[in-house]
């Protein structure tokens, strides 16, 4: 029998773990919604992310807040330059090309990243690592509050960009309608572009918040990217507000999982919605059906 | 004029089809000389998780195993056969025993005369497995399982102690240091990650710690990887255990030594088994506060002993953290090196008697010399650490001890 004392700060943490998952989760969809490709390299891209903030922090003393500032600039750049380079070129043949071409990017960063990092586990100590906010009983790490509250803020901007500006209303265009879009004069690449690095830069974002209260290794992607999937799909596909609404599901659904289950059978629930929705909501919460 | 003759030859060809002619003879003419100056390198096949979710305890396997390959071949290689220098052949089980398996297969294909893998448990008895089908000598490197040693594979070997000694020395010296505080810890929970060692390790605790009075109040699994122990954490902090037994691999083990920081969770004391950041140089280093007075009962050299100190000062001058991983795959390999320089051969059958008869007591371990019983090392032995001061300090057996054990841990305040 489940304490009830920890019932209420299980599902706090269980939000604010769901929060990050939207986080990650609202890239993919991003991505999803406009280009129309299912990222494998999503996870990979994470790591990227996480190694460059631990880099910064250790090379140059940057606190990963202030990473904020450089790294989802860079992963924008990395992403913007991905889709120009590689993704778009591959994505005017077959479907299935560009799902190969994204599990392959995939493989390459992570086996780069383990030739050039080594497999070791890294974290960032931070003076305020060990620093807790007491609420309703629990004691909520102040990274994960930030983090809470940094994702809630990430997905509003994201939110105004796309409904209050040219670029926005353009990449909103381009997911609903793209010969239209192309009609009326839209620079089709460069939004594509645009959009996959805006997908990327919201991992930048997330491996800020996440670092200093997570570790960062070559592999750190591979649960974060099912995760997301999960989160997408079950928001649906396309759907911000759905991936917002989906990742704190999933972090509900994970912590409380764990409580009443055990810890190792708490993702068991995750893929157990995972299933629920294909079979019988496949467009997902809020999803639109094609 | 040059007169021309029909077989006069210009100056460039002869040299260049003299370099030809000489490139051909040295490639097909004369290797049996070149062989009998440097004789057939011993190929050692070398498998571990270096990718996957424990790849950093591959990673540093591998490490520690090169090393001994290195030490061994500077040192003049296997002397019984001419200097032959060793080879390693590396594989890759991405954590998973069916590759471990495979892996072991190609390299025996390939010509390895030994097997050292596989770092998991699960992955041992797969790759031990395999290497038994041709009668490949195999020495597990870190695998705790008893079930690896103990399934009459005539191939296998273990000079580290597996999990069943290890839980039995865990216990015993626990009621040891808890006596000596006049018995403050009375209950326990476990918590260990899913798979075969940290499952098996779990029931030994849990069957043996009654036997000392202490009661597991709660047996908590977790998965690999784990994201966030926070729900791990608040159960703790429900039950108050007196003990928290925590039984997984590193990353892991971050997580929840920082969760119980974060969360404010307190116990008399943190024994880890088989695991843990009190045997860990890495996570000391990087969480002093953290790991202070985090005990375990784990693989660990002898700190008195010169040669572990030595290895020590080596492996740390390639920056390497020495991990029990580097040292345990070191002596793998170097106790397989051993046999085959007793052996004088290479043959299989000779290499495993040599293993079986054998007394190598140049390992700088708290075992004694060799003595393989079933195919596991009767002398090995866990001993207990604790983080004291940032320093993980050997506290029992006493016969090897750098520190006297601090318990009840005092409070962080």
């Amino acid at each position: 029998m489940v304490d009830p004392v920890i019932l209420i700060p299980s599902l706090i943490n269980g939000l604010t773990t769901g929060a990050l998952y939207a986080l990650v989760a609202l890239g993919l969809t991003l991505i999803y919604g406009v280009l129309h490709i299912i990222n494998f390299a999503h996870g990979a891209l994470l790591m990227l992310a996480l190694f460059g903030v631990f880099f910064l922090n250790q090379i140059f003393g940057i606190d990963p807040y202030w990473a904020l500032l450089i790294v989802p600039p860079a992963m924008f750049v990395i992403g913007y330059g991905l889709q120009r380079g590689i993704i778009g070129k591959a994505s005017h043949g077959r479907d299935e090309n560009i799902l190969l071409v994204t599990l392959g990017l995939s493989i390459i960063i992570e086996n780069m990243s383990l030739y050039f990092f080594r497999s070791d586990t890294r974290t960032v100590d931070t003076p305020y690592s060990f620093e807790v906010v007491e609420f309703a009983g629990a004691f909520l790490p102040l990274p994960k509050v930030i983090a809470f509250f940094g994702a809630l803020i990430t997905a509003g901007l994201l939110w105004a960009f796309m409904s209050r500006t040219d670029l926005g209303r353009a990449i909103r265009a381009l997911a609903k309608e793209r010969k239209g879009a192309r009609l009326v004069g839209i620079n089709v690449d460069h939004v594509f572009a645009m959009s996959f690095g805006i997908g990327i830069a919201c991992l930048g974002v997330a491996a800020c918040l996440l670092m200093p209260s997570y570790y960062v290794n070559p592999q750190v992607g591979y649960g974060f990217v099912l995760i997301a999937f999960t989160t997408v799909v079950l928001g649906g596909m396309g759907s911000f507000v759905g991936a917002m609404i989906g990742g704190l599901i999933i972090g509900v659904v994970e912590a409380m999982g764990g409580l009443f289950l055990g810890d190792s059978l708490g993702q068991f629930g995750i893929f157990a919605i995972f299933i629920l929705i294909l079979l019988f909501r496949p467009t997902g919460l809020l999803g639109h059906k094609a | 004029m040059t007169k021309k003759t029909p077989f006069s030859i210009k100056r460039r060809t002869f040299i260049a089809g003299s370099g030809a002619a000489a490139l051909a003879a040295g490639v097909t003419g004369f290797p049996a000389v070149l062989r009998a100056q440097a004789p057939d390198p011993v190929r050692i096949g070398l498998v571990h998780p270096v990718t996957g979710f424990i790849a950093f305890s591959g990673t540093q396997c591998r490490a520690g195993a090169e090393l001994a390959i290195a030490d061994i071949n500077a040192a003049g290689g296997i002397q019984s056969l001419g200097g032959a220098q060793l080879e390693a052949m590396l594989a890759d089980s991405q954590g998973r025993p069916e590759l471990g398996a495979s892996e072991t297969a190609r390299l025996i294909e390939g010509g390895a005369v030994g097997i050292v893998a596989g770092f998991s448990s699960a992955i041992s008895l797969a790759t031990t497995q395999e290497a038994a089908k041709t009668n490949t000598p195999h020495v597990v490197d870190v695998g705790v399982a008893d079930d690896i040693v103990n399934r009459g594979l005539t191939n296998t070997f273990r000079f580290a102690p597996g999990y069943g000694a290890v839980a039995q020395s865990a216990v015993a010296r626990l009621d040891e240091i808890n006596k000596a505080a006049n018995s403050p810890a009375k209950t326990a929970v476990i918590i260990h990650e899913e798979s075969l060692f940290g499952t098996g390790t779990a029931n030994l605790m849990t069957e043996e710690l009654p036997k000392i009075g202490i009661e597991v109040l709660s047996v908590i699994r977790h998965a690999n990887p784990t994201r966030d122990f926070t729900n791990i954490a608040l159960q703790l902090r429900s039950l108050q255990p007196d003990l928290i037994i925590p039984a997984n691999y590193y990353n892991e083990y971050v997580l929840l030594a920082r969760t119980l920081r974060q969360q404010r969770i307190e116990a008399k004391g943190i024994y880890s088994v088989l695991g843990g950041a009190a045997s860990n140089v890495q996570f000391v280093q990087e969480f002093p506060e953290a790991a202070e007075f985090i005990m375990d009962c784990n693989h660990w050299y002898d700190p008195n002993s010169e040669v572990a100190l030595q290895r020590r000062a080596a492996a740390e001058a390639k920056n390497l953290f020495y991990t029990y991983e580097v040292f345990c795959a070191y002596n793998a390999v170097a106790f397989l090196a051993d046999a085959i320089e007793r052996a004088g051969s290479t043959e299989k059958e000779a290499v495993i008697e040599a293993l079986n008869g054998s007394t190598w007591d140049n390992h700088g371990m708290p075992y004694g010399p060799t003595e393989i019983v079933n195919g596991q090392n009767q002398g090995a032995q866990a001993v207990n650490t604790q983080v004291q001061s940032g320093r993980i300090e050997v506290v029992l057996p006493a016969e090897f001890a750098s520190a006297e054990a601090v318990f009840p841990m005092p409070s962080a305040g």
